[in-house]
């Protein structure tokens, strides 16, 4: 079941070198994975469980994750992204987050976004519930197209 | 009513935890059990001071919405979560259901701890009979139950994910609304605890929902898509009343109609559904998103700052303890 899922990811790669420029966890539930296929931009899907290998990261990415609604911090990053960020490499690329949640969890709504955050020191760009509306599609895709014409003129500045 | 089709399940086996066939019965159990409560945790008593400082007015608007909450999380306890059972995938699909009915049972009782704490035996009295009276409360409990004991295993989790993640809406503005203006704070932190349960609820019986969908020819997806709808627009129009009955004496009817389509979209998304209700329609009065949670205003939207806010942290090399949680 898991091996087809992860197939079915937006532009999935075949190998574990992700190269896009999202990369972003969902559990079997696919609420994160449905707002990824309507954002439409080729995205990398993490493997489901702990038990799969990894994916290497081989470009500056943004991170999307969804919080479950845990009482605490512990635990409230899925294991998948934490054997996935305790990776060197992939902790140097990522250059922010986007948190999936439900307002319904109070403080903790996309705490998993803000501990990644806090932990790689990186913008926690944007918070949608569930699978995102129509109006949090559009606002990722042209956030995410300005995050990345920002991050590069910074480049060329410095 | 047809309560002769309503069955237990056929077979039962010993469940065996360490065989596991659908991980989101394992996590979801692990959840809720990590979010277990109970009323007496929450100090109720510290809201008598601000219970006297409401008027007569709302201190009936509140106690009547508090009934009908109290109808809802009985019916699902009681029936709902337990109709379930007979149609599950997996035994541990069974003992979630159970978990979330015992849950719903606590929701219910707590209730009854609010009154308990800030009303007298007559106004608690009167209140409930008022419950057992009003048209569109008993109207949308007979809605949801005809289907619990129906005959389709797919609508009723239909139904019951409209329960959880739709019908409590119009009850869960009020203390939202009073915790904003700093009353009622301590009842406010009781219902968030019942809003993150019923998040939870609304999600993994849409999961289940989702599950059962994948196994029925397209014909049948199609209709059961088409009822959802035409069922959440029926339960809809009854909702508009109930909320202009209750709240057009405090004149807050129009905010809390948003509330209703925002959480309406968000039961369709538990259910795999596309949102409804566009956003000009959804934009809930940020003090109330903000009382149901501190992180959801537009100041946590990175995107909508300036240029100039595009500061972006280097990343630092963390250690891989920092990881290990």
């Amino acid at each position: 079941m898991s091996a087809v899922a992860a197939e079915q990811a937006v532009g999935a790669p075949a190998s574990r070198y992700a190269t896009s420029r999202l990369i972003y966890f969902s559990s079997a539930s696919d609420n994160t994975h449905r707002f990824m296929e309507k954002l439409g931009v080729e995205a990398a899907r993490l493997p489901i469980y702990t038990y799969e290998d990894t994916l290497l990261a081989q470009e500056p990415f943004v991170l999307v994750l969804p919080t479950y609604g845990g009482e605490t911090r512990r635990g409230a990053v899925p294991k998948q992204v934490i054997k996935f960020l305790n990776v060197e490499e992939n902790r140097k690329l990522i250059r922010g987050v986007i948190g999936a949640g439900n307002t319904n969890f109070g403080t903790t709504y996309c705490l998993a976004g803000d501990i990644v955050s806090e932990k790689c020191h990186v913008p926690h760009l944007y918070r949608f519930e569930l699978m995102g509306t129509s109006e949090d599609v559009d606002r990722v895709r042209e956030g995410l197209e300005e995050f990345w014409t920002r991050l590069s003129q910074n480049k060329n500045h410095q | 009513m047809t309560p002769d089709k309503l069955k237990l399940a056929n077979h039962v086996t010993a469940i065996n935890w360490n065989r596991i066939e659908d991980e989101k019965d394992v996590e979801v159990w692990n959840r809720l059990c990590n979010n277990f409560w109970l009323p007496e945790k929450v100090p109720l008593s510290n809201d008598i001071q601000s219970w006297a400082t409401l008027t007569p007015d709302e201190q009936l608007l509140t106690m009547r919405v508090f009934t009908g909450l109290t109808l809802l999380d009985t019916l699902q306890g009681t029936v709902g979560a337990v109709s379930l059972i007979p149609d599950a995938i997996t035994p541990h699909e069974e003992a979630v259901y159970t978990n979330i009915a015992f849950m719903e049972s606590v929701h219910a009782k707590s209730y009854s701890s609010i009154f308990s704490t800030l009303c007298s035996t007559k106004e608690i009295d009167e209140a409930f009979r008022w419950s057992v009276e009003n048209v569109n409360l008993q109207k949308k409990a007979q809605i949801i139950e005809s289907y619990y004991y129906g005959d389709d295993p797919l609508k009723r989790k239909i139904a019951s994910t409209l329960l959880e993640s739709f019908l409590f809406y119009s009850g869960f503005y009020l203390p939202m609304y009073w915790s904003s203006r700093a009353k009622l704070t301590n009842t406010a932190d009781l219902i968030r605890l019942i809003i993150r349960d019923e998040a939870v609820h609304g999600y993994y019986i849409g999961y289940k929902y989702q599950k059962g969908l994948e196994t029925v020819p397209e014909e049948r997806k199609e209709e059961l898509k088409a009822w959802t709808f035409d069922l959440l627009f029926e339960l809809y129009e009854n909702e508009v009343q109930y909320t202009h009955d209750l709240y057009d004496s405090v004149g807050l009817a129009e905010d809390v109609k948003k509330f209703l389509h925002y959480n309406a979209n968000k039961a369709l998304m538990n259910l795999g559904y596309e949102a409804m209700f566009p956003a000009a329609v959804t934009d809930v009065n940020p003090a109330i998103l903000s009382a149901l949670s501190p992180n959801a205003d537009e100041n946590h939207d990175f995107f909508s700052g300036s240029g100039s806010s595009y500061v972006i942290g280097k990343a630092v090399n963390t250690e891989d303890d920092d990881w290990d949680f």
